[in-house]
């Protein structure tokens, strides 16, 4: 217990060393702050800006729960298709590659076009990023399913359902969940692109405007806004993981904690 | 008093036949499981494997019946046939005297490992079949917190698990998981029992509680089972009837009664009569063993 208190300290003693560095960087070599702000002055820039932030950050982080939750909803099915089907497997994998190299930059005018520039371009585009991890995953997840769990199934006469509800899934999990933590940031990355090139809302909008007037400090507030959020989920889905998925784990508060 | 304890009876080498017959008829007899002329190939062409060759194999209903033989040799395939895990390429498996998916018959299997599902507990696990199989299925819902809990706790503390039902299976040893495994091949009351192996990868003491466990429960609870393993002493404590196989193509080569006096005892398989017959059968399964030189063709 003693010890954990201890590397919890030593790692925030780093992570705070990191912006102290960088502080004290820019006053020893005189750096202005339209080229690199100092961490002081962004923190100062972000509460006294605060209330004109904080619409932007809220309409940031909606879209990217919006886009993450349909990626998992259509990520989830798609990989249970991919992973139990052999056709669907073929068809999809080569696709889904295919899909996944293209820019997301490229794509965003091309949702603009169908669906008018604001909110719905950059959840699609949130989507789009978040949904191919967990579509891999889960598929993987389904495709390394021990044959002998699916016998115990099959011979109880279990429908394909069955098998797929009370093995396959739970089976998938801790795959599913490493996806949504690679999943979660990519929604952000998706969100920021769409508002940058075709929102006047969200922080994307936010450090375009600002960026075009020289205002770098507000940059990269919102880019420190940005970090805070993905960190904030982040954390959330490995807590939800490690109550989820301890038994992959073989996590002692897993077995206790209810 | 147990002058005829045994008899061993060759049944003789069939020919391969893979003839199918027009139309079988429904009702067989008393049989509860019937191989008629079964024969299983995997795949095609060159890579075409004999596993098992037109066998013929009838089990009474309530009966106890072991498969010996060496690795390879199909025992595990007829295991599947039956269960309706693999479909046979020529013959017909008859289960409850009817053709295989005909009528639902409540199956439970145990494996050589425990494959118990590692997300759930020791107590959810036993339950699984309850969640899956008809009647029971439509009443999970309702009886899950009560009734067959209940049953479930009654029946790991027959097995020697009580206290342990809100365990994951990694934290238990591997002869508590295979306790565990045939707890569940039995929650759901199956009339058919299968077992491939499910003492093999267990140390001597354990087997041994584990077959005198087994005894009782089939004692108690009369399904028809079908055991599998290659160890003679188990097939010898715990079966009424031993078939013998020999290895490619598989087939039944004999059938041997047992009839040593139940409860049997672990003293017992100390006794020269029981030495004598695992003997026999031992010297059977040598015999058919393909010589070196085969092997190597």
């Amino acid at each position: 217990m003693n010890q954990q208190l201890r590397r919890h300290i030593a790692s925030a003693a780093v992570i705070i060393g990191f912006f102290v560095a960088w502080e004290l960087l820019c006053i020893m070599f005189g750096i202005k702050d339209i080229v690199l702000p100092r961490p002081s002055e962004i923190l100062i820039t972000l509460w006294s800006r605060l209330p004109a932030i904080m619409p932007h950050a809220v309409q940031t982080l909606y879209t990217t729960l919006v886009g993450f939750a349909l990626g998992i909803v259509f990520g989830v099915l798609l990989g249970a298709m991919v992973g139990s089907s052999r056709l669907a497997y073929d068809v999809a994998y080569p696709l889904l590659i295919g899909f996944s190299s293209i820019p997301k930059v490229a794509v965003v005018p091309i949702f603009v076009l169908w669906f008018g520039a604001g909110t719905v371009p950059a959840v699609l585009t949130a989507m789009i990023l978040c949904i191919f991890p967990i579509v891999v995953n889960v598929a993987t997840g389904l495709a390394t399913t021990e044959p002998e769990l699916e016998d115990v199934m099959r011979a109880l006469k279990a429908s394909r359902l069955d098998i797929l509800l009370n093995v396959g899934l739970p089976r998938a999990m801790p795959y599913f969940f490493a996806s949504l933590k690679v999943a979660v940031t990519q929604a952000f990355v998706g969100t920021v692109i769409a508002e940058t090139v075709a929102s006047n809302r969200g922080i994307g909008n936010l450090m375009m405007i600002a960026s075009s007037s020289f205002d770098v400090p507000l940059v990269f507030a919102g880019l420190l806004v940005l970090a805070v959020l993905g960190v904030g989920l982040y954390v959330i889905f490995s807590f939800i993981e490690v109550r989820v998925t301890g038994w992959a784990l073989r996590k002692d508060e897993f077995a206790l904690g209810q | 008093m147990m002058s005829t304890a045994f008899d061993v009876s060759l049944t003789g080498i069939q020919p391969a036949k893979p003839t199918v017959s027009s139309q079988p008829e429904i009702a067989r007899g008393d049989a509860f499981v019937k191989l008629e002329n079964v024969a299983l190939t995997y795949g095609r062409g060159e890579h075409r494997v004999h596993a098992l060759d037109a066998t013929d194999l009838s089990i009474e209903r309530g009966d106890f019946v072991a498969l010996v033989g060496p690795s390879g040799c199909g025992k595990s395939t007829i295991l599947k046939l039956v269960t309706g895990l693999l479909r046979a390429t020529s013959g017909y498996v008859f289960v409850g005297g009817r053709e295989l998916g005909a009528e639902p018959i409540r199956v439970g299997m145990a494996f050589q490992n425990p494959t118990l599902l590692p997300w759930l507990k020791l107590r959810e696990n036993v339950m699984l079949p309850l969640k899956i199989v008809p009647p029971f299925r439509q009443e999970y819902r309702s009886k899950r917190k009560t009734e067959f809990r209940d049953r479930i706790e009654a029946l790991l503390e027959q097995v020697g698990l009580k206290g342990f039902s809100d365990k994951y299976p990694w934290q238990l040893s591997g002869g508590m998981l295979q306790r565990a495994s045939l707890c569940r091949a039995l929650v759901h009351e199956p009339q058919l029992l299968m077992l491939d192996e499910p003492f093999g990868a267990l140390d001597q003491f354990t087997r041994e509680e584990l077959w005198s466990i087994m005894q009782s429960l089939w004692m108690t609870r009369r399904p028809t089972v079908l055991l599998v393993t290659h160890d003679l002493k188990e097939a010898a404590y715990l079966a009424n009837r031993i078939c013998v196989m020999q290895a490619r193509p598989g087939r039944i080569i004999s059938e041997s009664v047992v009839s040593f006096p139940r409860p049997r005892t672990i003293a017992m398989s100390y006794d020269p009569e029981f030495a004598a017959l695992t003997q026999r059968l031992r010297e059977l399964i040598f015999d058919t063993r393909p010589t070196t030189t085969e092997a190597q063709q």
